[in-house]
Parts: C-alpha cells; structure tokens; sequence
C-alpha cells in the first residue's frame, strides 16, 4: 500500500515549486554566488536581537492576544498613519501574523467561498496561485506584458472578471519583477476594481523598498480602503525573515474573520519575535533607510551591469529583483538558469516558475554584497558572451 | 552637501578601494562625474586620505602599544585649548587628540612599540609641558572593534539558502 493513497487529492494536484527543484539542483554545488534569494543579506539590525533576548530574559515566553500584542498593533497602526496617511483602529483592524504569507492565506481563507474566483496578476509570487487553490478558491491570472513593463492595465482586469470574481491579489512593487506602480497607475484600476464591486488584497511587503517614486498605499486611494486587506510584514525593509512576522489591516469584520482562523489554527505569532519588530518600529527607522541606500545602489550597479551585458533590464522601481530579458542568448529560461549555474555557478531563478509570461527572463535578487553581485556580473557576462 | 556627495562619501568612507567604475555604476552617474565630484572633494579637504584598518594584532613581528591618555591642561587667553593641542598633536606619535567635556580635558591616544616608549613619551614630553596640569594614561588591551569594523574573527558566512521565492 502506497502512503500516498492517504495524501489529499487536492494537495497531490498542486504543481511542486519550479523554485524548490532549482534549490536541489543549487544547494548541491559549491562556490556559488546566489542571486537567487527572495530575502535580504543584511542580518536583522542589533538592537531587533537584543530586545528580542530582553523580552525572553523577563519571561515574556507565553502566548499573546490572537491578533497579536496590543502595543505592536497599535505602533503598526502609527506606522501605517506615519508611512501611507492610513487610519486602522488597533483594536479592530490589526492582525499579527506568522509572515505576510500566513496573512495572504487568512484573507483568502476568510474570504473564499467553494468555486470563488481570485486574480493573481502574473509574473506573481509563487504562492499566490497554489493558497488560492488550498482556500477552496479558483485563481484566474493575468499575464501582463512585456511591453508595458509587466504593469498591470485595468483592461486587463475587465478581461480577467467573471461573475465569479470576488477578489484580485496585488503585489506592489511586484516580486519578481520589482515593477512598480505609481498612483496614477493605480488609480485606473481603482476604478475597475469598485466597478465591479471586488475585494483587494494588496500585498505590500515591498513597499519600504522603493527607489524613485513615493508609494502609495493602495487602500489610500478613494473608496478602496472598505474593499482593501492591506498585507505586509517585517521580512523585507527590517532584515526580519527568518522571525515570521507580518500583519494585515482592513476593515474589522474582515479582520475578526481572519482572526477567527488564526485562533483556530496558529493561537499567536511568535512572542519573542512581536517584542523585536515592537522595537524595529520604534527604533528602526535609521537601519531601514541605511538597507534602503544600499539596495537602491545595488540596484544601479545590476541594471546597469546587465543591460552592459546585452540581457535587457527595464529600470525596476522597487523591492530587490531585476528581471531581465534573456531572450538575446536564445536560451529557454530553464536552460539559462541550468547552463548559468553548471558552467559559472550563478544561481539566478528561471522566471517561468513564476507565471507562462516570465519565460524569456530570469529574477536576480540584488540583495546580495557588492563584491558578489559585481563577481556574478563578470561570470554571467562571459556565459552570455559565448552565446551571442 | 548634495544628496549625491553624501552618498560618494558614505560608499568610500566604508570602502576606500571602491574603484571609480563601480562607485559610478552604484551612484547611476558616469565616470566622469564620479571622478570630478572626488576630485573637488580631496580639493575641497572633505576627503582627507584612504588609510586601510589593519588588526596589527594579527601581524606577528609587529609589537604595537596603545595608550589613551586624559589630559587636564590650563587653556591660555585668546587661543584657549587650540595652542595647546596643537603642540600636543604635532608629536607623531600622537594618533589622535580630541578635546572633550566632563572631568578632564584633551584626550590623547598615543601609539608606540613598547609601553616604555610610551612611558616615557609621557613623562618626557607630554606632562612636562607648562600647559599641563595632569595626565592619566590608560593602556589598550585588546581592540574589539574600531571606527565601526569588529575586529574579532566571527562566523560572517551567507546563511541564507541558495534559492528562495
């Protein structure tokens, strides 16, 4: 008898991530410069730690409310008022959570009827399409192009509805892309979205990280803020992934439905981890903006590097992935990806895992040393040369 | 200062190495411009040297000493304490003279081979000066981290895994 028998059906249809196998295949190698990686390369500032050691030295090693410490919500609040002129009551519109990912699979979870459609705007997150499914819900994407700089159009989301649409998933600045949509771009599909009477879960983790434009929020944008779970959390601009700790903030009854799961299925985010981002909020402003410098120089260097290279890279306003165009090697991008890490041990991820319309690119995280991006650049300038 | 300038400084200030190529390619400005803005900075005297931070500690036929020592001096009309630290900062084996609030009143750090060199560095030159009152030294003993590099060999490996969404 096969064990698998016992596996859900669900769960045995859901395609393993393309991410997962590139790791195997990466994780065997040595000496490889990784611009693989969705996290920063900075460890979390000092004083996150230290007050984080301090909470536990007092004993604070127990649960937390479910929606997670009063103080942090309330100084995410400030945070949201301070960053993006939002107003979320604390006590009602505040939910702490394990990462923004567990965030994302509340909101859909709290949300998603049987049979329910969500728009998943690709190239996504590799997460979105698969927690759609887990929450019962349908993902319908949309393949945004190449020659709008993979923004999103709002005819394109008139295409994409259905009369059972009820939520669409953005991600602004997007991973993996780093595209980055202002407020005149959002405003368009505002429009759409209040037209046609949808839900918005706006996954904003990369907000901190953008280099030449002010973000805006998008529940900021009139009439959006009643349909808007905002998502976000501590991993990026605060150096904190390995803590797990996001939050959302929309409106209340949809906050008290997200907590009713968490309570059910996580109790709290962990306590030790709330007590360090109490800490990056209230005193983290300085390392956030040290991190920020350097990534936006960083990001110079890549874009440059790369278009020098002939793989060509549309300036990406945000979060810390470039996403160039690896069509001039006529290379798949799978075969790029492979070929790169065997001949120059470059790992670079192939950017089909993350939608149909991400083949014919690659995602380089720039969140890595100076020294190591500019090591990468001459190695994948000598693989590309030979095949040009 | 320009945004720009600050950044250039910031970048070099934590790695005098940075060629101008690379600084330009950071900065999003050419290599030109890179170089001119560096050149009016060292005009300037903004930019004031490139010296490399060396753990001498590591170095074993290199015996090196270092002494931090308090100096309380009498300030003299019309000059006050600059006349002072002058004739203290031109000795060279003088690394570093600041002039500081609470109990005393220059803070001198003197380098040297031996702590009898330093020793009498002290007791022949620096005390015997009319100015000074009194002198306190205070030997090194072990440099943990200096002008913000941590000087202890620690584990600064990647530990991120290779390949993450």
């Amino acid at each position: 008898m096969s064990q698998l028998s016992y596996v859900s059906k669900q769960v045995k249809d859901l395609k393993p991530s393309g991410i997962r196998r590139f790791f195997d295949l990466a994780a065997q190698m040595e000496d490889v410069i990784s611009l693989g990686v969705g996290e920063p390369d900075f460890v979390t500032p000092w004083n996150f730690i230290e007050q984080s050691f301090h909470a536990l030295e007092q004993g604070y090693t127990s649960y937390t409310e479910n929606a997670g410490m009063i103080e942090l919500r309330r100084e995410i609040s400030a945070y949201l008022n301070r960053n993006y002129y939002l107003m979320y009551d604390p006590s009602e519109q505040v939910i702490v959570s394990v990462g923004a990912s567990q965030a994302i699979d509340l909101a859909l979870r709290a949300v998603i009827d049987p049979g329910d459609e969500v728009i998943v705007v690709e190239p996504s997150f590799v997460a979105y399409v698969p927690t759609v499914k887990l929450a019962g819900g349908i993902p319908v994407t949309i393949q945004t192009k190449a020659e709008n700089a993979f923004k999103l159009k709002p005819e394109e989301i008139e295409e994409a509805i259905t009369p059972k649409t009820k939520a669409i998933l953005l991600c602004n600045p997007n991973n993996p892309t780093g595209t980055f949509l202002l407020q005149e771009e959002l405003e368009p599909l505002a429009s759409v979205i209040k037209k046609h009477d949808l839900l918005v879960l706006s996954d904003e983790i990369y907000a901190e990280l953008t280099y030449d434009d002010d973000y805006t929020s998008f529940p900021s944008i009139t009439g959006m803020k009643e349909r808007t779970i905002l998502i976000s959390g501590f991993s990026k601009a605060f150096a904190m992934t390995g803590w797990r700790l996001g939050y959302a903030a929309g409106p209340a009854e949809l906050i008290a439905a997200m907590v009713k799961i968490h309570q059910y299925t996580m109790m709290c985010a962990p306590t030790m981890a709330q007590h360090a981002a109490l800490e990056a909020l209230k005193n983290g402003r300085q390392s956030v903006k040290d991190m920020f410098e350097s990534y936006k120089q960083r990001r110079n260097f890549i874009v440059s590097s790369l278009n020098e290279i002939g793989l060509t890279c549309p300036h990406p306003g945000g979060a810390f992935y470039a996403f160039p165009s690896i069509e001039a090697t006529g290379l798949t991008s799978n075969e790029f990806a492979e070929h790169l890490l065997q001949e120059e041990q470059v790992a670079v991820v192939p950017g089909n895992v993350f939608g149909a319309n991400g083949e014919g690119y690659i995602r380089c995280s720039y969140a890595t040393s100076i020294k190591q991006l500019d090591e990468a650049m001459k190695r994948m300038k000598r693989f590309v040369e030979k095949r040009m | 200062m320009k945004g720009i300038e600050v950044e250039l400084l910031k970048l070099i200030e934590n790695n005098a190495n940075l060629e101008v190529e690379k600084i330009a390619k950071l900065l999003g400005k050419s290599i030109d411009e890179i170089q001119e803005l560096i050149d009016r900075l060292e005009k300037k005297k903004v930019i004031l040297g490139y010296s490399t931070l060396i753990d001498w500690a590591k170095v074993l036929d290199v015996e090196e000493v270092t002494a931090m020592v308090d100096v309380k001096v009498t300030p003299a009309r019309g000059v006050g304490f600059d006349k002072v630290a002058e004739r203290i900062y031109r000795f060279p084996e003088v690394k570093a003279v600041y002039l500081m609030s609470g109990a005393y009143d220059l803070s001198v750090s003197v380098k040297g081979n031996t702590m009898t060199e330093i020793g009498h560095f002290i007791s022949e030159k620096l005390s015997t000066l009319d100015s000074v009152l009194s002198t306190t030294t205070h030997f090194v003993l072990k440099r943990y981290k200096h002008d913000g590099i941590i000087l202890q060999d620690s584990d600064e490996d990647d530990k991120r895994i290779v390949v993450s969404p």
